[in-house]
């Protein structure tokens, strides 16, 4: 891997005298390729052989298509809800100083390291009919346990530490003597704080909204609790997945997997070229 | 640590007129801030809690002493045994590899140490499926040996090992890369070996961002969920781990039982969180590079 020949113009890798880069490069590729590339292009494998009219059939089965636009509508909704929250949180938390700032701080990532399932029936003994909080929401004629609703809750839960980790540092690097600057010239908060700030924290807001959306199209284990996953209203597409895989029903699963990669992946490519348009506009 | 505490909703202490908002806007922030938090933070970890002592300790103390709950704690111990150890060693490879030289296709490999994460645990699960699964090319082969992966604690842990995949090798690549390769250059000019400068220079260099990896690795190869349940094919007492051992309970109306053994694993979340917290606190610093994920 590393027998490039000396006179070459074109160099795989710049001359280094650290040892050691055949034996690790080695071993990152091997380990990527077992563990994640082989997998993965299994899928691909599998789906390709499908053949096109099969798979457009399997992709447009009408129960398809619905858990389809559920994963990824109520992912967007939760996604926007956090984009909101989520800023406000960070901001509350880089400029503000409060008793207990740091427990709250470090309670954000809970998320993180909350195993999904245990959250899941958490959320949904929370917004059931009888829980603390669906029985105050009961009265008022709104339910959420078992709807798309619950889904978009349990996403809200998921994706928020992705916005709040994503804006806080950028946050913190904001230079006081600008938000000065533009009081002195006259500038009301709520015009610095839109016009002088906002621009600057857009493109941590939109990556952090692309890891929250990411994060929440794929999410199964706390939502399959709340969601009461019913066909063509609650039901996710990982959970479609799952369904299929337990009726044999290979090629309809991983039909369904192929077609939710190919969307993600082009929408973090969209995103991401949002996010270079929108640091080279503002810098 | 240094922030002097000033009581609620004050403003940071440097900010003078003009540059902060007003009293009020700073309370409404504050109130909404808190309100949002404790409703989807607080709420659901105390009543993980609550719930499973609802019947008393009595019951709880039961239902963690029962045989399938400590089959499950066992299976949920050896899979994170093997999978964080094998993250560990390959993923400080590829931060060398990565960190250390200058490469074609460097950026490249680089988005290949994160995708796990841009795909939907289910997803993870399946592609083992499709791969070793009794319809698959190598399912016949398997099965003539008596290999077992699909259903059994081989496909649990590679699983487990494909959704953990990134996290040491993610928090090592950018603090390896900001401490450049001057320590090492200058170790081997002094005639040290390969081994000698990743052990007395690099190693200690980095430690406190791999034991943060390390945290974060177990703390999602012991609660995964997604994934594993497609490959583990849920036989109770063999291959059921911790938070599959949940949604059974759960899904057999043993609410407090189904709680009692999330409490074990919101009780794991909290202490990853504190030593998370302390690590960020105490070595900072040393860790910079990896704040904000």
């Amino acid at each position: 891997m590393t027998a490039v020949p000396a006179n070459a113009g074109w160099r795989f890798r710049q001359p280094s005298v650290i040892p050691g880069f055949g034996l690790t490069l080695g071993l990152s590729l091997a380990y990527l390729t077992l563990i994640i590339l082989i997998p993965l292009s299994g899928l691909a494998w599998r789906s390709a052989s499908l053949g096109w009219p099969q798979f457009w059939a399997l992709v447009t089965d009408p129960r398809t298509v619905n858990a389809l636009k559920i994963s990824f509508g109520t992912a967007l909704a939760a996604a926007a809800v956090n984009v909101v929250f989520g800023t406000v949180v960070a901001w509350v938390l880089v400029r503000y100083r409060f008793p207990g700032r740091r427990i709250v701080d470090a309670m954000v990532d809970l998320p993180f390291a909350l195993p999904t399932a245990v959250a899941g029936i958490a959320l949904t003994t929370l917004y059931a009919p009888n829980g603390w909080i669906g029985a105050l929401l009961g009265p008022l004629g709104i339910k959420v346990a078992y709807t798309p609703l619950g889904i978009v809750i349990a996403l809200v839960f998921i994706g928020l530490p992705f916005v709040v980790r994503t804006v806080q540092p950028v946050m913190e690097e904001i230079d006081r003597e600008v938000e000065e600057a533009a009081a002195t010239l006259g500038a009301s908060r709520f015009q610095t704080i839109t016009r002088v700030l906002f621009p600057g924290l857009a493109p941590a807001i939109v990556t952090g909204f692309a890891l929250a959306f990411a994060r929440g199209v794929g999410e199964y284990g706390s939502v399959i609790f709340i969601a009461g996953n019913l066909p063509n209203v609650s039901e996710i597409a990982p959970l479609l997945i799952i369904i299929r895989l337990e009726e044999y029903n290979y090629p309809a699963a991983t039909a369904i997997a192929a077609v939710m990669l190919i969307i993600s992946f082009a929408m973090l490519l969209v995103i991401n070229m949002l996010q270079s348009w929108s640091r080279k506009r503002y810098g | 640590m240094a922030d002097p505490v000033v009581f609620a909703a004050e403003a940071a202490p440097s900010a003078g007129a003009g540059i902060t908002e007003s009293r009020p806007a700073r309370w409404v922030l504050m109130a909404i801030a808190m309100v949002f938090l404790g409703v989807f933070l607080f709420l659901p970890l105390v009543l993980v809690f609550m719930e499973a002592f609802k019947r008393g300790i009595g019951f709880y103390i039961s239902t963690l002493g029962e045989r399938d709950t400590l089959s499950a704690i066992r299976l949920t111990l050896l899979v994170a045994a093997i999978s964080v150890p094998l993250n560990l060693v390959f993923g400080v490879a590829m931060a060398w590899a990565i960190a250390k030289y200058e490469f074609k296709g460097k950026a490249f490999l680089t988005t290949l140490v994160d995708l796990p994460f841009s795909v939907s645990p289910v997803i993870s699960g399946l592609v083992y499926v499709l791969l070793f699964g009794a319809q698959s090319v190598l399912g016949p082969w398997l099965k003539s040996h008596g290999i077992e992966i699909l259903f059994a604690v081989p496909g649990i842990v590679l699983a487990t090992i494909f959704v953990t995949f990134p996290f040491v090798a993610r928090e090592l690549i950018p603090l390896m890369q900001e401490q450049g390769t001057k320590d090492e250059e200058a170790a081997i000019s002094l005639g040290a070996s390969g081994w000698q400068t990743f052990w007395y220079v690099t190693l200690p260099n980095v430690k406190w961002g791999l034991l943060y990896g390390v945290l974060l690795c177990n703390a999602r190869a012991m609660g995964e969920f997604g994934a594993v349940s497609v490959v583990s094919g849920h036989i109770r007492g063999q291959t059921n781990t911790m938070p599959l051992h949940v949604e059974i309970l759960y899904n057999d109306y043993n609410a407090s039982g189904a709680f009692a053994v999330a409490s074990l694993l919101a009780g794991l979340a909290l202490v990853t969180l504190a030593l998370k917290t302390l690590l960020e606190m105490r070595y900072g610093a040393e860790i910079a590079a990896t704040r904000g994920h």
